[in-house]
């Protein structure tokens, strides 16, 4: 069953997929988001992020409010590279350190 | 926790769970009869081992470069099947494009090295380029004379060099090592290291350990490592920054670099465009690595990839994200036991290309703590050519480091 339920739809990663990561050892958002891909295609997480976190919960037994998000990339959505190449030099900005 | 308990020594341990460390620890392990660590002080794959952009490539200025990598790629052809595990791996080529004539005199020297090299490396005309990759604009004019700066000079190609999915590579090492008994912990940084007779005592929020012998792959962070051991490193962290799009139909052959500009962009196995480009260095007086994103890439990054392949322009990128190259004062990097470290070992200074040199590098580095004759990199690139008095500093500067 856990093989044909599938909770990144970009990427294609199963509730088995999640499961199996959690098995090796991969207990941590960031880790199970580097095993299987999850939330790395165009919707960056924001549709499959909340039902893995709930799978790798369930996993390893732990309470979600324990697990922290995956580090959020820019851009917020996607952009088309035209979009971002007339936009020209732009003073430097960082997101973070 | 005892740090004289058996349970916490080992012969070496490894600070750093990235490729390099983890294949060192794999191919010492294959050889047997040590009891290794390897430490992290985050998860696989936080590192720069999981934010390259996954080139794997022969083309390089220097034959010691065009060696290892002929070697490194051989065992990353191998790997999926001896590791049992999928590093999409694909062999494309790399194209490099030049728009001056310095930089297409710069091809045509690596062309003749590699052929020496038995690479088949060729220069090839800017229309085979274009037959090559449809989508790139050669230029008005191309082939006529001009300034235009849009415009290509010269171009080679090597069909044997490719890209992989870099995070893999960490699975199935680390797999492979832990299958023969080595003990990888991550999430546990090293906060102090400090000489005890012959050993070296680590200190860990998960205890103490004793190791006779330390090495340190913490690729960009190893000065800070070695700090701790009373050491010093010489090479800086400089930030690098790659984006990537939404995937698309499989359509870009081989990766496509831009020498002048450090551009270069691949299409990954899973259809995502990846790529990078040369960024000014910034001013980092404290030495520190910095992960943040900028804006300023990003849009330098598009300017580039339209002007390259204009149909692009309506192609989403849904991703950025930085790592540190970790750069030594000539370029090379950096091996062997440190100066004044007796049984400190480091391996780092690689400049943007550790990651594929991980497999040949470890695999020489291993034999190399077994006591076996040293590759000639241990020479080439050993540690005391930056102490005054120390080794004659390296001959050969590396021209392509790209990105």
């Amino acid at each position: 069953m856990s093989r044909k339920v599938i909770l990144c739809r970009c990427e294609d990663v199963t509730l088995a997929d999640v499961q199996h990561a959690v098995k090796l050892g991969r207990g941590d958002l960031e880790e199970v988001k580097r095993y299987t891909g999850f939330g790395t295609g165009p919707c960056q997480g924001k549709e499959c992020l909340r039902e893995v976190a709930r799978a790798v919960a369930e996993a390893t037994g732990s309470d979600p409010a324990t697990l922290s998000p995956f580090t959020a990339r820019p851009p917020l959505v996607p952009v088309e590279l035209g979009v971002l190449a007339a936009a020209g030099r732009s003073p430097t900005s960082s997101t973070r350190k | 926790m005892s740090a004289r308990g058996s349970s916490n020594r080992a012969d070496i341990v490894i600070v750093g769970a990235g490729v390099m460390g983890l294949a060192i620890a794999y191919n010492l392990a294959a050889r047997g009869g040590r009891r290794i660590v390897v430490l992290d002080a985050h998860y696989l794959a936080w590192g720069a081992s999981g934010r390259n952009g996954g080139g794997v490539r022969q083309q390089w200025s220097t034959e010691m470069n065009v060696r290892l990598m002929q070697e490194s790629t051989e065992i990353c052809s191998r790997f999926a099947e001896e590791m049992g595990i999928n590093v999409w791996m694909r062999r494309g080529g790399y194209l490099f494009l030049a728009r001056t004539k310095a930089a297409g005199g710069q091809l045509e020297r690596n062309v003749t090295l590699q052929n020496r090299c038995d690479l088949p490396t060729r220069m090839i005309a800017l229309d085979e380029a274009r037959d090559l990759v449809p989508e790139l604009e050669i230029g008005p004019g191309a082939g006529s004379s001009g300034g235009d700066a849009t415009r290509f000079v010269a171009a080679c190609y090597n069909p044997t060099d490719a890209i992989v999915f870099p995070w893999p590579f960490l699975w199935g090492y680390a797999r492979a090592a832990e299958r023969r008994g080595v003990k990888i912990q991550t999430g546990v940084p090293v906060t102090a290291i400090e000489r005890q007779g012959d050993d070296f005592v680590l200190t860990t929020p998960a205890g103490a350990l004793t190791a006779g012998r330390v090495v340190c792959a913490a690729g960009a962070w190893s000065p800070r490592v070695a700090r701790l051991a009373g050491g010093a490193l010489p090479d800086r962290p400089v930030r690098h920054e790659i984006l990537s799009t939404e995937p698309l139909k499989p359509f870009l052959k081989p990766m496509v670099s831009v020498i002048e500009s450090g551009l270069y962009v691949s299409q990954s196995l899973r259809g995502e465009l990846v790529g990078g480009v040369s960024m000014p260095e910034e001013t980092n007086p404290d030495g520190e690595v910095r992960l943040g994103s900028r804006l300023d890439f990003l849009t330098t990054m598009a300017r580039g990839l339209v002007t390259l392949m204009p149909r692009l322009g309506h192609v989403k990128v849904v991703r950025q994200w930085a790592g540190p190259y970790d750069v030594s004062p000539d370029g090379n990097p950096i091996v062997g036991e440190l100066p004044g470290v007796p049984g400190f070992y480091v391996v780092c200074g690689f400049g943007g290309h550790g990651f594929m040199m991980a497999p040949v590098v470890a695999r020489h580095y291993a034999a190399y703590l077994e006591g076996e004759p040293p590759h000639p990199f241990f020479t080439a690139w050993r540690a005391d050519r930056f102490t005054p008095g120390g080794a004659p500093p390296s001959v050969d500067r590396e021209e392509m480091i790209i990105g």
